[in-house]
């Protein structure tokens, strides 16, 4: 894939050739990586440099319209119509402008322009994809040479292209695929860890590396980057983890260890909303699981709060030893709450005509959840840890 | 006589029919006078005099001969003309036939035939100078009204340029001559002599030796110059002006003295007498002098004032005659006062001021100045080149060292044009340059401003100088991308060679498979052009089949038809709906071809119609290709109306290649009423069978062995059975020959086989998704698992993630894996829905967000078991 990109924009820079391309690879697989390593590379051909290989950069979520767009080219491109940092004219005038300032070239004597849109995709929502039209109509006709390169992780990418945009595009895919298996895995492992050479205190680095080459082979460690390898093969989330990691270390505990890694993989892997359960009051806890059992009797339909309320008012006057007999309107405010933390979710938006105990709601969350939050709650009343445990049972 | 009133200008005829024909009920007259109502002027036009012509740019009227004038039977009052062509009339590519720089106020004799002579009296502007030159002769200096001056001194019969014949070149002489006799004799007064020319010469040492020779013509004009300025002012700021011109035409044949213009000076300094009153003869006063430069800095520094100064130049004439008058004796002029006294200065220049303002008086001479111009440019420009001219070294340093100051930016300016001003006397340098190089930036918004305004005039100043420099302003900003500092390199090897032609862009020499719809296209233009008609013409056809390539061909071929005089000539226009933001910005792009004016869409529209719904005289047919139709689609669908609506018009002269993809556009978008405009000329581009797409590639790569046969009809095949798009075939052909270059090896001559094109056509239709699920991680390879196995249990091709997680936390079961949070669940199924391989819900849903695969079941399976 660096030999083809390579190769790719080379033929620009020395034959003056027009090319199109994208790159597409799920997040995190190095798609930018790749095309800035090969641009240094490039940059250090002789030949190429001095070619000065101009190149307007474009992040598709800056760019949220073909105007925006067409002044930031014009800018980076350093056109004349450019006064300091701004850029005049009408939106068309300038695509005129630009359009006659890249017609003017031809494939021997102007400079190769190199045009790198990031986020492809969202430039192909633009309307009519004029953007995209002209900069694939000018790299498939004889005037200044470009390279137009996408980089998008949408596979779907090409059917999202108009058909006479499609036509222009010349269809040279470069994918990127995380396709390396568990051993490349650990080795990336160690070399992100590792301290490079010239790090200052020598003898510490050695120390450190020496300690990261032992982590690599215990078993501990293998496990939980196993787990993390088998969740995703995004290196970003290797970065997350190692940084959780590496963060605990201080002047007292100079060294990584195996717990520290296990401990990050905890916190990376947690669930966010069972840990918000974790932090309820116990009325709140049994709102919850009042509509637990609401969501079983029913098989997922929606409810409201008076529901949930009479489902509450059994389990107190039936069950419940230790649980105060709370009023309405406390229940209600508890019940806001929930509401406020997303663990429940209305299903139309609140409106004036409909009054706030009778609004469907749902659930946010598994029964499986529930009652691994519940196990972990401090100071459960067992009665309520009962109720939960068995839906049907005080009838 | 009766009147008719157009923009407040009253057409009349002046005098009695001359004869009239009773059969044609014409009658036929020697003069029209326009009297404009609003400045209650008259202006009095004769047969042969020289006029303007309103045409389709209003800032650049066509410049006629006036031959005959009669009233038709209808009485619309007609004129026969005989035309003068711009240069902006000429067609590019000819232009460089001229082989010489051509000022903007040069017209050439206009012999193409086909241009209506025949045009209403009413188009008809004011009346000018049009001045015979020889060839070799230079440009004379026109000094006053430049707008209104034109000279001649070539043919121009719509293929090449021909030196003016003898009997032509006395014809237009005689015209300017009979027009002074005619109003002279008309009106019989007879001011004394007087006038600048005279005084110029006996200043210049030829003195009375030159005057007898063409006194004649000098009186009359004389005569007509002073009878005038006291009748119309028009008249005679024209008069005024012919007069100063003659004697510096003959002056330039003299050739030794660089004081030629007399206009300018005559304004100014006249100016400047006027104020003096009666000190008329102060010829060695400072004071006089300066007030007079004074005075043409003021006139220079009001650039509007200059076009409208008619009553100064009146006032000039008959203060020059009153001077005369009342100091008979004495004839010295006021330039030869100022010029004894600039002599008397050059000696003592240390005072720059003085210097710099006598120096432009020099420079007055030199070159016409008349183009608004900050002061101070001008007299730093001027100094310099009086400096050059006294050629004292010691000042040339002084002036260096001045332009030293200059800031380093401009400093390769200013060096350029010392340079200049070294090797060349006679090179005035460049405005703009010296704009740049002086030091003086006090006013560099207004010189600019100037600069805009006038860039023909410009152009006309600086014969010498290649382009005029646009000025750097956004609005004229020159669209250009910076040079490459190493040029291209050719290709090497055949393989290279090879992709170079087989790039879309690389211009075939014909266009193979294509030749019927050519032919029919050819034929329609063709019929139209003959027939001075307009007409429509919708082609359709899927990307890629050659559509615009082939219309352009057409045209191509239509052009050098054109040329070669087998075709009347035509305008090609062409516009694309994907390069317009908006549908309405097509007439301002269509405006902007024909005439080079640019307003905005509802001006341009207004333009336009009239342009096509006018009889326009010298008008050629336009051919307007538009590309992408369906773009131009409005909700309105004026843009569309009016585009069809044009053709159909009497005059409109206009024929329209539309050009889309969809073959039933006109009955799937279009109102009744626009595609019935569009008419029934309907072509469509079929898609190129495997056949063609095989010559289309064999065509190109004509002459280089680079591929096998078999190869090439493998791409064709597969190409055509999948679109029989034309560009998608020779990108495949490019890719296979960047393979095989990879692959090769040290063997030198190599050739794309079947190998390399299979691997180039997986490349580009292999699908990415199979590849994408394999690699994978485990864990979403176990999600795709659970939604499969959801589907299937639930028979619908949709499922929460709260359904789908039960399934997965099963299936992690089994696996023996620990199973993981919703958290990390709702990570993965983001990440697939970032890859598109599922098709997800807003994620603020959470649990109950739905899922759908983006690709079969089929394939997914496919893609999992394999492992």
């Amino acid at each position: 894939q660096h030999r083809h990109l390579l190769e790719l924009l080379k033929r620009t820079t020395v034959h003056g050739e027009s090319n199109s391309a994208l790159i597409i690879g799920p997040r995190g697989s190095g798609k930018t990586a790749l095309l800035n390593h090969v641009l240094k590379d490039l940059r250090e051909m002789k030949q190429v440099r001095e070619n000065l290989l101009e190149k307007p950069f474009l992040p598709g979520l800056l760019q949220t319209n073909d105007k925006v767009a067409l002044k930031e080219i014009t800018r980076q491109l350093q056109l004349e119509n450019v006064v300091g940092d701004k850029v005049f004219g009408s939106f068309a005038e300038n695509l005129a402008f630009l359009l006659e300032a890249l017609r003017k070239g031809d494939r021997s004597s102007s400079c190769p322009i190199l045009f790198v849109l990031d986020e492809f995709d969202l430039f192909v929502h633009h309307k009519n994809q004029t953007l995209l039209y002209n900069l694939f109509d000018i790299s498939q006709s004889a005037q200044t040479p470009v390279t137009v390169i996408g980089l998008t992780c949408r596979q779907d990418i090409l059917e999202l292209l108009e058909k006479r945009v499609k036509s222009r595009f010349s269809h040279r895919q470069i994918y990127l695929m995380n396709s390396f298996d568990f051993k490349q895995y650990i080795k990336i492992f160690k070399k992100q860890l590792s301290l490079p050479a010239e790090f200052p205190d020598e003898s510490f680095a050695q120390k450190w590396n020496n300690n990261v080459q032992h982590l690599s082979e215990d078993k501990t460690v293998q496990d939980v980057l196993q787990n993390l390898f088998h969740h995703t093969k995004d290196l970003r989330s290797l970065h997350l983890l190692l940084m959780l990691a590496v963060s605990a270390v201080t002047v007292h505990h100079p060294l990584l260890t195996a717990a520290d890694l296990q401990e990050a993989s905890r916190q990376h892997s947690t669930d966010s909303k069972a840990n918000i359960v974790h932090g309820l009051s116990v009325l709140e806890i049994c709102l919850i699981i009042a509509m637990k059992h609401l969501n079983e009797v029913y098989d997922g339909e929606p409810f409201n709060f008076q529901m949930v309320y009479n489902e509450f008012q059994k389990f107190i006057q039936r069950k419940a030893h230790s649980m105060y007999n709370f009023e309405k309107p406390v229940v209600m405010k508890a019940f806001e709450h929930l509401l406020q933390l997303e663990l429940v979710k209305p299903l139309e938006r609140p409106s004036a005509r409909a009054q706030r105990e009778y609004l469907l709601m749902k659930l946010l969350l598994d029964s499986s959840q529930i009652m691994d939050a519940l196990q972990l709650y401090p100071n459960c009343p067992t009665d309520v840890k009962q109720w939960a445990a068995s839906s049907l049972s005080w009838l | 006589m009766n009147t008719r009133q157009q923009s407040k200008l009253i057409y009349s005829w002046y005098g009695k029919p001359l004869n009239s024909d009773r059969k044609l009920r014409t009658s036929q007259y020697k003069g029209i006078l326009i009297t404009s109502e609003s400045s209650k002027t008259e202006t009095c036009i004769q047969l042969g005099d020289f006029i303007l012509v309103e045409g389709v740019n209003a800032d650049q009227p066509y410049v006629a001969q006036l031959v005959d004038l009669y009233e038709d039977g209808a009485q619309h009052k007609r004129a026969v003309v005989q035309w003068f062509c711009r240069l902006e009339e000429i067609p590019q590519n000819k232009r460089k036939l001229l082989k010489r720089e051509i000022s903007a106020q040069e017209v050439f004799f206009d012999q193409v035939l086909g241009y209506d002579t025949d045009i209403a009296a009413e188009t008809i502007i004011k009346s000018i100078m049009v001045l015979p030159l020889h060839l070799g002769e230079e440009l004379p200096i026109i000094t006053l009204n430049k707008e209104q001056t034109f000279y001649v001194r070539q043919s121009w019969d719509g293929k090449c340029f021909k030196v003016l014949s003898p009997d032509t070149f006395s014809k237009l002489k005689e015209a300017n001559k009979k027009r002074g006799v005619i109003t002279n004799s008309s009106k019989a007064f007879i001011p004394s002599d007087i006038l600048t020319p005279v005084k110029k010469e006996m200043e210049s040492g030829v003195r009375s030796a030159t005057k007898p020779k063409n006194a004649d013509m000098e009186i009359e004009s004389k005569h007509s110059t002073s009878k005038s300025s006291l009748a119309k002012e028009r008249h005679s700021q024209r008069v005024a002006n012919n007069d100063i011109k003659t004697p510096t035409a003959r002056k330039k044949l003299e050739l030794n003295s660089p004081t030629r213009s007399k206009g300018r000076l005559l304004g100014c300094e006249v100016l400047g007498l006027l104020d003096d009153a009666c000190d008329a003869v102060a010829p060695l006063e400072p004071s006089t002098p300066k007030r007079k430069v004074k005075f043409t800095g003021e006139i220079l520094s009001s650039p509007p004032k200059i076009p409208c100064s008619n009553d100064k130049s009146k006032s000039t004439s008959e203060t020059a005659e009153h001077h005369q008058r009342s100091s008979d004796t004495i004839r010295l002029s006021p330039y030869t006062k100022v010029k004894d006294f600039s002599e008397k200065d050059r000696n003592l220049h240390e005072e720059d001021d003085i210097l710099s303002l006598v120096g432009y008086q020099k420079q007055s001479s030199q070159i016409p100045v008349l183009t608004p111009r900050s002061r101070r440019t001008c007299a730093q420009k001027t100094s310099a080149l009086i400096a050059e001219q006294i050629s004292l070294l010691k000042s040339h340093g002084k002036l260096a060292a001045e332009e030293d100051f200059l800031s380093g930016s401009d400093s390769s300016y200013s060096s350029s044009s010392e340079e200049e001003e070294d090797d060349d006397d006679d090179v005035p340098c460049t405005p703009e340059k010296k704009t740049k190089s002086s030091r003086i930036f006090s006013t560099p918004k207004s010189s600019r401003k100037s600069a805009v305004h006038t860039p023909a005039k410009t152009l006309k100043k600086t014969p010498l100088q290649g382009t005029p420099r646009t000025p750097r302003t956004p609005r004229n900003a020159t669209p250009e991308i910076p040079r490459r500092i190493q040029a291209a390199q050719e290709p090497g090897s055949v393989l290279e060679e090879a992709r170079l032609r087989l790039h879309v862009s690389a211009i075939p020499e014909s266009l193979p498979c294509r030749e019927e719809e050519f032919q029919d296209i050819y034929n329609f233009v063709e019929s139209k052009l003959i027939d001075g008609t307009g007409g429509c013409m919708y082609i359709s056809g899927v990307p890629g089949t050659g559509k615009t390539a082939t219309v352009h061909e057409v045209i191509r071929c239509l052009q050098q038809a054109a040329e070669n005089e087998e075709l009347p000539p035509f305008q090609f226009v062409e516009i694309n709906g994907m390069k317009l933001t908006d549908p309405h910005q097509a007439y301002v792009q269509i405006l902007e071809f024909l005439t080079g004016q640019k307003v905005t869409a509802t001006h341009a529209a207004v333009l336009l119609a009239k342009l096509f719904s006018t009889p326009g005289p010298k008008r050629k047919t336009t051919v307007l290709i538009v590309d992408e139709l369906d773009l131009l689609w409005t909700r309105k669908q004026n843009v569309m109306y009016n585009l069809f609506d044009w053709p159909t018009q009497k005059h409109s002269k206009l024929i329209i290649l539309a050009i889309a993809n969809t073959m039933d556009l006109p009955e799937r978008i279009m109102m009744n009423r626009v595609a019935s405009r569009l008419g029934l000329t309907r072509m469509s581009f079929q898609p190129y069978t495997y056949k063609q797409l095989q010559q289309i590639v064999l065509s190109r790569l004509k002459g280089v062995k680079a591929f096998e046969e078999d190869a090439v009809q493998l791409v064709s095949r597969k190409v055509a059975a999948l679109s029989g798009d034309a560009r998608r075939c020779l990108d495949i052909c490019r890719r296979a020959t960047e393979i095989c270059e990879f692959t090769r090896q040290k063997r030198a001559p190599e050739i794309v086989r079947m190998a390399h094109v299979t691997e180039a056509i997986d490349e580009m239709f292999s699908s990415p998704y199979v590849n994408a699920i394999r690699n994978a991680s485990l864990h979403e390879q176990i999600f795709l698992k659970a939604i499969l196995a959801e589907f299937r249990r639930a028979g619908v091709e949709e499922a929460t993630v709260q359904q789908i997680y039960h399934h997965y936390v099963a299936l992690c079961r089994v696996e023996g894996l620990q199973s993981p949070t919703v958290s990390e669940v709702m990570a993965i199924c983001s990440r697939l829905g970032a890859c598109r391989l599922l098709l997800v819900e807003a994620s603020s849903k959470y649990l109950h967000m739905r899922v759908r695969l983006n690709l079969s079941q089929d394939d997914v399976m496919y893609a999992l078991r394999e492992e």
